[in-house]
């Protein structure tokens, strides 16, 4: 297997139009944490022409709600969850510029389309491996919502942070290719 | 008759949600590494072996293996001839969830509204609970976090015994075709036939108990579970559902008596990290 591409967020979209679906990523810089509760206030927010508590432009959202860190961790363990449930916000954030996304499984055909007109990026980290993925936080504060406990904003740091590029900017679906190869027709 | 003090019981679910959390059990552990051996695909290998890592990490490190720590799911099965004495045993139940959830650093991730205000309870209670009365004079708790990424790919039919089998298979197979990717592949597919509608639901649950792999006692019913396997590692969904021969680990079926005019049928999907642990108090 070729060697992974080291990848520095935020990202500009020449950086993310050189991912091709398969590709093996390392992220390092830093990435913000949303999950449902929380895309559910941004989507909110923009709808009311309110401010968002980060800038969205070329910021990867990491979809993963971490447990609390140990004495010594900068976050607990911290895997994916799944993608899908943030479909219905998805577009509306890649529109004001998000360029990257961090979860697992796969997307619906508008969150594709919109990565497509945009370009942005969609990363597969392993689901289930939180300990190891935890190793590669290197500091993690609070941004907003913090009433949501495990779904509250928070900016990561990370090194490191190993993931699979799922769904380039050009929309090929690593998904559909995978099962395709490996299915077996009865 | 025996007495038991119900702070035991919380002490014992507080050491168990957190040993669940940071220990895959040995038979989860082996067919992973089985099924990094049948793999076909590179990646769906790397992927499994990533996991495999992982869970020995996490035991080490004494940190949850997964973030998902779930809503906890815990059968209390409580000996006829047992006194449970010193408070509350629903309460007793919910403290050591409460306890062991801070203690072991794990998520909290329970809201106490569905529907509206979607507040988080901030200490992972209410626990779901399963209480049943069987001989003797002793208390055996089993805790079970259950996350939602396979919880929400689950599902249930009431087919009519036309369907028979058959019908089942092609159920079970249709709903890990849906799940796809987003169970975190390789899943243990529990399955509950028979019953009525909760019947079935809570049968596929306890279905993901079974040691990994393990055949139902009824031979027909354990050709069936090889047979509807061997159909899902073929959908070619595999590891985090990247590609791969290997989807499912085992498929587990549990049954139960139904009506005369019945076949209920309910799939309940658990991820690589199928996490339980128990006790006998």
């Amino acid at each position: 297997m070729p060697e992974p591409i080291r990848i520095k967020a935020p990202l500009a979209e020449s950086d993310v139009k050189k991912l091709k679906a398969g590709d093996r990523v390392l992220v390092s810089g830093v990435v913000y944490t949303a999950r449902d509760a929380a895309h559910k206030r941004l989507v909110e927010a923009l709808e009311a022409g309110q401010k968002l508590p980060f800038d969205l432009e070329g910021q990867i959202i990491y979809y993963v709600g971490p447990c609390p860190a140990k004495p010594g961790q900068a976050l607990g363990s911290c895997g994916p969850t799944t993608s899908g449930r943030m479909d219905p916000y998805t577009p509306t954030l890649i529109a004001r510029g998000l360029r990257g996304m961090i979860g697992k499984g796969s997307r619906v055909p508008a969150v594709v389309e919109a990565m497509r007109k945009h370009g942005a990026v969609y990363l597969a980290a392993i689901g289930g491996a939180g300990a190891l993925a935890a190793k590669t936080v290197k500091k993690a504060e609070m941004v907003a919502y913090e009433d949501l406990g495990p779904e509250a904003i928070r900016r990561l740091e990370v090194e490191d942070f190993p993931a699979i590029v799922c769904i380039d900017a050009q929309g090929n679906d690593l998904y559909e290719a995978g099962k395709a190869k490996y299915r077996v027709a009865r | 008759m025996r007495e038991l003090d119900v702070a035991k019981v919380t002490e014992a679910v507080e050491e168990l949600c957190i040993a669940a959390c940071y220990d895959l059990p040995p038979d989860v552990l082996e067919a992973l590494g089985k099924a990094a051996q049948a793999e076909e695909s590179e990646v769906g290998r790397e992927i499994i072996n990533i996991c495999i890592q992982n869970a020995k990490l996490a035991a080490k490190e004494r940190v949850p293996i997964c973030q998902d720590t779930g809503v906890t799911i815990i059968f209390l099965e409580v000996g006829q001839d047992l006194h449970l004495v010193g408070g509350d045993l629903a309460e007793a139940v919910a403290e050591g969830v409460r306890r062991g959830y801070d203690k072991g650093y794990l998520r909290k991730s329970v809201v106490s509204d569905p529907l509206f205000s979607r507040k988080n309870t901030q200490d992972n209670t209410p626990p779901i609970v399963y209480t049943d009365i069987v001989p003797g004079d002793k208390l055996r708790v089993v805790v079970v976090p259950k996350g939602t990424g396979s919880e929400n790919m689950s599902g249930l039919k009431m087919l009519t015994p036309a369907a028979g089998p058959e019908g089942v298979r092609k159920f079970v197979v249709e709903t890990v075709d849906k799940a796809g990717s987003n169970p975190c592949p390789p899943i243990i597919v529990g399955v509950g036939v028979g019953g009525m509608m909760d019947r079935a639901a809570l049968l596929s649950k306890r279905a993901l108990l079974r040691r990994t792999g393990e055949p139902h006692p009824q031979a027909e019913v354990a050709k069936l579970e090889r047979e509807i396997l061997a159909e899902i590692n073929d959908l070619g969904i595999g590891p985090q559902g990247l590609g791969g021969r290997v989807t499912a680990l085992a498929v587990h079926i549990e049954t139960a008596p139904t009506h005369i005019g019945a076949l209920p049928v309910a799939v309940n999907i658990q991820c690589h990290a199928a996490r339980h642990a128990e006790r006998v108090l």
